[in-house]
């Protein structure tokens, strides 16, 4: 039992210290959503593929960016209802 | 396995990417001077401006193998150094400094925080430094922050403390920076989001009423811990923020930047809100908010409070916004702020960073386009612009207000000095040779907007022409001599005809004179300046020395025989004969020439010679070297004890035509080496080393200049010596200035016969040459840059262009989203009900052009790049149709006539893609290609991405359909198609019957056409999903091709699969096949594999220099020129290889990337040799130069030649 106690404890850990870490109840929301943070993340972080996409859309880097972020806050839409 | 590999690849950087994603400013040096250290994708590169020339120069660009996330500057107190420290990918944190002695970056500290590569929770995104030097904070987008100290320990050495944490779990920062605090606890303010209530609730009220808020969090110096001190929710919106001055300068705080709002925030203070004014005219649209999107806080030196910003919004108007204080009864500013104050200042381009020089410049690094530095002619402070002030101006952001307006006008306050050549972005780059020199040139679009252009490059050197004036007969030869060994500049210019000589003087005219005592009716063969003041004129019967009072004595040649070659310095003069017989004469201590007694007998016809120069300090030159027409240049010693000694012999591949012994820098044995450079009458041109003391000659490098005899002379260029080489066209060979490697370069100038150095008062660094019957005196003032471009302007951002199939002409496709089309603004501009003004329309190239939400612009340019260098004919696209692809396509049923297709879309939306419909313009060429003319359009359902000429007919990629027309009279009839990939065709390539078909997102697909069937068969896919961006077909089998994040591969299809695909008849056989996995019944294999940072945006196979190998050329987004060399001998590829791994070691990347890992970014490296770290062996230390050149059991002369080589045989 202490075992299985210190194995939940670790994943916890790891969990709180790499976000994204997945658990046998990932919802798909949950998952999309880390997905689509980490892509917007990776635009914003490589300078080549924002200045792609800004000139793709028209707009400066700075407004991209901002988007992009923004977008972080909630990248696949609401969450779903919670069934109890 | 990479070893295994059976092909590989040599990959090099032709040209740098020029695309700026940060810059920073800085006493680098230690010195009062201020530099500018940019970050471009991989490469750090320091830059020094040139106040008094208003020039920027570049010192320094290091590759650091890494992704440059971000990059700061920091002085500790008290120092006069600043240092860099810089987040990469690396996953730690590097501090380094310039050694400007070295002229090189040195790494201080490496410190490791997390893991490698971009991602989300990893610090590195965001850096801000305490202005007083004492703590850095790195950021991630989410989530984690962490806090370094830094300081100096007892020897006075920068430290780095243990990171510090500061982490908040779902929260994303959109803008960091550290506050002015002066001397308290270092505070940095970030701008904040917490999306952990958001993601619980599926109401979606949480995420409604989310906030976003100005967090400060304070390092204790004194606890050495980091606490969240302050939070206030701000402006929604806003996106940026700037430190504002605090100590005793100001009243610290920030300026947080939304749309059209920008609030000054600080924890003890009130809050101040001024509105961002918006553009007034005609065809603006009075509702469109603006952002600030960069800017630039500058204190002023003197009083306190006197500092401003320039921010700037994403139309590129810079507003100058400052900070009024509440004034003491001494009227001294107290530090609590009373109003905020904007107004417009002037209009420049979008800046990724701004800095302000104390010099009082201003370098805007552009976002996209070439740089530009400005000079400030006034801070705009007693001009008509109207000030807008923060009072009366709600804090509140949800509550109404009154917009505020100004006119745009041109530059007032700043005026441009110098416009750094940039290509990003670089949207396509054809190589092609349409001037028919002997190497091709390249062809490129790039440019965003109105400043978008279409760029030629060429190879070559800029040349400025000082004087060209036609003489009155074809001289044969030209010298320029000073009376005096103290001239400082020539005197006369002495020209010989066949059968004659001319001398002309220098001075304010360019004059002839009789009277130099120069024998005027014979041809001369050498000039010379000797000894103290007296001058030497070598003609075929004999050496006449003219000395300072005009006595002449004259040394007559033996009977029968003539003088064929001579060659001169200060105190020797050596001659050959027609007999095949060397005399040497050297000066006395009287001055006068006396000969050796012997004569040296040469087993051919002597066809040159070379004395070069008299060492500092010494009284002769040690070596005469003789080419004879034996195809042998031999080394004759000029010792006394054993004068006209053969020293050493080297046979050539043909007979010699010129030959210079010359002392030059050079990077292996870092100080100067004595060369002897040989030039053939094959045009082939040889540098070899010249050993000082035993004449032996080693390392021999050659290089083809051009189909004439080479002629080789010395010249001085920006200080140092130079051989300038004339073959068909005039090349210059100078040691680099940064890399101090030995470069030949071609003039940008017509072919030469002759050439001379030339110093005046008016040019001390020239050259005087011969073309034809014309006398030109030029001279070269920049060798940094080898690749000269040429510029034309083109309307809108260019997404496609081609080439005519015979005429020198490109055709460009341009489209603009969110850009009013010349109609619309036509319209608006008629219309007098929303005339608001009479403002005169100003230039699109600096205001950009007036914006529309979801309007397109786009046109057809016809440009001429070599005569006309304008674009010839431009048709606008109506019905807000844009342009996405073009083809020139030949119709087998019009009889091979060739025609323009244009792929249009109507109402496209960029992201989710989307459109109402898809457009295929047909043109036909009038004129020869100056023109074109419209035929007909087809209606499609979608844009089409990629169009190609197949077979006689149309290839077209319609979403994920791939159709064949043919040209009907009314429209395009559709022939066959087939469902070719997943997602959509983005490109097409052909060999024979067989279509490379490119997916946006699916790498490539390999599609046969059965003529018999009329059917479009895939018959093999690939393994990784590769977001293409462009390809070629290597060879029927091979595809080469690059990827939106910025890989390089190479993939083959499998040979069985290749010969069943052709065979006659098997497309029964084919359709019918089983698939394999869900794909085609095939896959390709992978050959190579390379991550190149920047994003490929066209590749092609070709080559770049005369008689040079095949190689692939590939242009990348950010401007970069790459190419990939494959490698023919087994050999050469170990010896890369374990070239490569030393250096891995020995000079590991600077910020700390593992050089493998980066170049195996998404897949690892394969078939691929890292050229521009192999490079770097010339810039290593002389002892780990020997080292490594030890392990490999080589010289390191040879491995410097064999790098150089490897560039020199394919590219520049």
């Amino acid at each position: 039992m202490a075992d299985k106690l210190r194995a939940q404890q670790q994943l916890e850990a790891l969990q709180a210290r790499y976000v994204g870490t997945g658990h046998p109840d990932t919802t798909k929301f949950e998952w999309t959503s880390n997905i689509q943070r980490d892509s917007y993340a990776s635009y914003v972080g490589h300078p080549p593929l924002l200045s792609y996409m800004a000139v793709g859309m028209g707009e400066c880097r700075e407004k991209v960016r901002a988007k992009f972020i923004e977008s972080m806050i909630q990248p696949v839409g609401k969450p779903p209802e919670v069934q109890e | 396995m990479a070893t295994t590999s059976s092909m590989f690849m040599y990959s090099l950087t032709v040209q740098p990417p020029t695309a700026v994603a940060q810059a920073i400013l800085g006493q680098f040096a230690g010195t009062k001077e201020q530099q500018i250290v940019t970050a471009s994708g991989s490469r750090l590169t320091l830059h020094r401006p040139d106040p008094s020339q208003g020039k920027i120069v570049t010192a320094l660009s290091h590759d650091v193998f890494g992704i440059i996330r971000a990059i700061a500057a920091f002085r500790l107190s008290g120092g006069s150094k600043d240092y860099i420290i810089i987040t990469s990918d690396s996953g730690r944190i590097t501090i380094v400094e310039f050694i400007p002695a070295q002229n090189r970056f040195n790494r201080l500290h490496l410190e490791t925080f997390g893991k490698s590569g971009i991602r989300r929770v990893i610090p590195g995104q965001y850096l801000a430094v305490d202005p007083k030097g004492r703590a850095c904070l790195t950021a991630s987008v989410e989530k984690n922050k962490l806090v370094y100290i830094l300081n100096r320990n007892a020897q006075a050495e920068l430290t780095i403390s243990s990171p510090l944490e500061a982490h908040k779990p779902q929260t994303l920062v959109f803008a960091l920076v550290a506050l002015d605090v002066g001397f308290a606890n270092p505070v940095f303010a970030a701008l904040e989001v917490d999306y952990a209530d958001s993601d619980q609730d599926p109401t979606g009220t949480a995420y409604e009423e989310i906030e976003k808020s100005l967090v400060y969090y304070e390092l204790d110096l004194g606890l050495n811990h980091v606490v969240r001190k302050w939070s206030e929710p701000v402006d929604r919106t806003a996106n940026i923020l700037f430190q504002v001055p605090g100590g005793g300068d100001g009243p610290s705080g920030v300026l947080v930047c939304g749309v059209d709002n920008i609030t000054y925030r600080h924890s003890n203070q009130e809050a101040f809100r001024v509105a961002i004014p918006r553009r007034k005219g005609a065809t603006e649209d009075p509702e469109r908010k603006r952002t600030i999107v960069a800017g630039v806080m500058h204190k002023l030196k003197g009083a306190a409070g006197a500092f401003f910003f320039l921010l700037q919004t994403e139309d590129g108007d810079l507003f100058k916004v400052t900070i009024e204080m509440v004034e003491d009864d001494e009227g001294q500013p107290t530090g609590e702020v009373q109003r905020l104050k904007i107004k417009y200042f002037d209009t420049v381009p979008i800046a990724s960073s701004l800095c302000i020089l104390k010099s009082g410049f201003l370098f805007v690094a552009s976002e996209f386009g070439n740089h530009q530095f400005y000079q400030f002619e006034k801070l705009g402070d007693d001009d008509e612009e109207i000030e807008f002030v923060s009072d009366g101006y709600p804090i509140d952001a949800t509550e109404p207000y009154t917009p505020v307006y100004f006119r745009p006008r041109p530059a007032e306050n700043l005026s441009l000095v110098e416009s750094i050549d940039s290509m990003n972005p670089m949207v396509g780059c054809k190589v092609a040779n349409l001037t028919q020199e002997d190497a091709p040139q390249i062809y490129s679009i790039c440019g965003t907007g109105a400043r978008s252009t279409f760029r030629t490059l060429k190879h070559g050197l800029e040349v400025s022409e000082i004087v060209e004036s036609e003489l009155p007969g074809i001289p044969s030869a030209v010298w320029t001599t000073k009376l005096t060994r103290s001239d400082e500049f020539d005197a006369y210019i002495v020209l010989s005809f066949t059968n004659g000589t001319l001398v002309l003087s220098i001075g304010e005219t360019v004059e002839e004179v009789t009277d130099t005592g120069f024998l005027s009716s014979t041809s001369t063969l050498a000039v010379q300046q000797l000894g103290q003041d007296g001058l030497i004129q070598v003609h075929p019967k004999g050496i006449r020395h003219i000395q300072a009072d005009r006595r002449v004595i004259e040394w007559a040649a033996p009977q029968h025989r003539s003088i064929v070659a001579a060659s001169t310095n200060e105190r020797q003069v050596a001659i050959a004969l027609s007999s095949g017989e060397i005399v040497y004469f050297e000066m006395d201590t009287d001055g006068t020439l006396a000969e050796y007694d012997e004569k040296k007998e040469m087993s051919g016809t002597v066809t040159c010679l070379s004395l070069g120069e008299v060492p500092e300090g010494r009284t002769r030159s040690e070596f005469l070297a003789v080419g004879c027409d034996d195809a042998t240049v031999r080394i004759l010693s000029l010792h006394p004890d054993s004068t006209l000694e053969n020293k050493s012999v080297q046979a050539l591949t043909s007979a010699p035509s010129a030959l210079r012994i010359m002392a030059m820098t050079d990077s292996s044995s870092g100080g100067s080496t004595l060369y002897l450079h040989i030039g053939l009458f094959s045009g082939v041109y040889l540098r070899t080393v010249l050993d000082e003391i035993t004449g032996e000659l080693s390392d021999t490098r050659t290089r083809f200049l051009g189909p004439k005899p080479a002629k080789l002379f010395q010249v001085s260029v920006q200080g140092q010596s130079a051989v300038l080489a004339l073959s068909s066209r005039p090349w210059l060979g100078y040691s680099d200035p940064v890399t101090k490697g030995f470069m030949l370069t071609p003039l940008d100038y017509p072919g030469l016969e002759w050439g001379w150095n030339f110093s005046s008062e008016q040019c001390t660094e020239g050259m005087v040459g011969i073309q034809g019957q014309n006398l030109r005196i030029f001279s070269i003032e920049k060798l940094t840059d080898n690749l000269l471009q040429e510029s034309i302007p083109l309307a809108y951002t260019p997404r496609c262009f081609v080439r005519h199939p015979d005429q020198p002409y490109f055709y460009t496709v341009e489209s603009e989203n969110n850009v009013l089309a010349p109609k619309t603004k036509q319209q608006l501009l008629a219309d007098p009900t929303v005339t608001n003004g009479n403002t005169a329309i100003l230039p699109p190239e600096e205001f950009g052009y007036p914006r529309g939400n979801s309007h397109w612009a786009s046109c057809i340019s016809v440009v001429d790049p070599i005569t006309e260098k304008k674009v010839l004919q431009k048709i606008d696209l109506e019905d807000n149709e844009a342009a996405v692809s073009m083809a020139v396509v030949s119709f087998a049923s019009q009889d091979d006539e060739v025609f323009l297709i244009v792929g249009t879309g109507k109402d496209m939306v960029v992201s989710p893609r989307s459109s109402t419909a898809g457009f295929i313009h047909v043109y036909r060429f009038l004129e020869d290609g100056k023109e074109v003319e419209f035929i007909h359009k087809t209606k499609i359902e979608e844009p089409p991405m990629a169009l190609l000429g197949f077979q006689g007919r149309l290839l077209a990629g319609v979403g994920k359909a791939l159709r064949i027309y043919d040209l009907g009279m009314r429209q395009l009839l559709r022939k066959a198609e087939s469902v070719a990939v997943p997602n959509l065709i983005i490109g097409l390539q052909t060999q024979g019957s067989r279509i490379v078909v490119s997916d946006v997102q699916e790498s490539v697909v390999m599609v046969v056409y059965k003529f018999q069937e009329n059917r479009l068969i895939p018959f093999v896919d690939d393994t990784i999903a590769r977001w293409t961006s462009c390809t070629t077909m290597v060879d029927y089998d091979t595809v080469a091709g690059g990827d939106k994040f910025g890989n390089l591969w190479l993939v083959r299809c499998p040979t069985k699969a290749s010969e069943e695909a052709d065979e006659e008849g098997s497309g029964a056989h084919l359709l019918h096949e089983r698939q394999y996995l869900q794909g085609a019944p095939h896959r390709l294999s992978l050959m190579a594999h390379y991550f190149t940072q920047d994003i490929p945006t066209s590749i092609q196979k070709t080559n770049l220099v005369a008689g040079g190998p095949d190689c692939l050329l590939w242009g990348g987004f950010q401007g970069t020129l790459g190419i990939l060399i494959p490698f023919v001998s087994r050999e050469d590829v170990d010896f890369f290889q374990s070239l490569e791994q030393h250096l891995r070691s020995e000079d590991a990347p600077l910020a700390g990337r593992d050089h493998l890992i980066y170049r195996g970014y998404y897949v690892p490296v394969k078939g691929m040799i890292d050229g521009d770290l192999c490079e770097r062996y010339t810039l290593l230390p002389k002892d780990k130069k020997e080292m490594i050149a030890g392990e490999l059991d080589r010289s390191v002369r040879e491995i410097e030649r064999k790098i150089s080589d490897m560039r020199t045989r394919s590219a520049y």
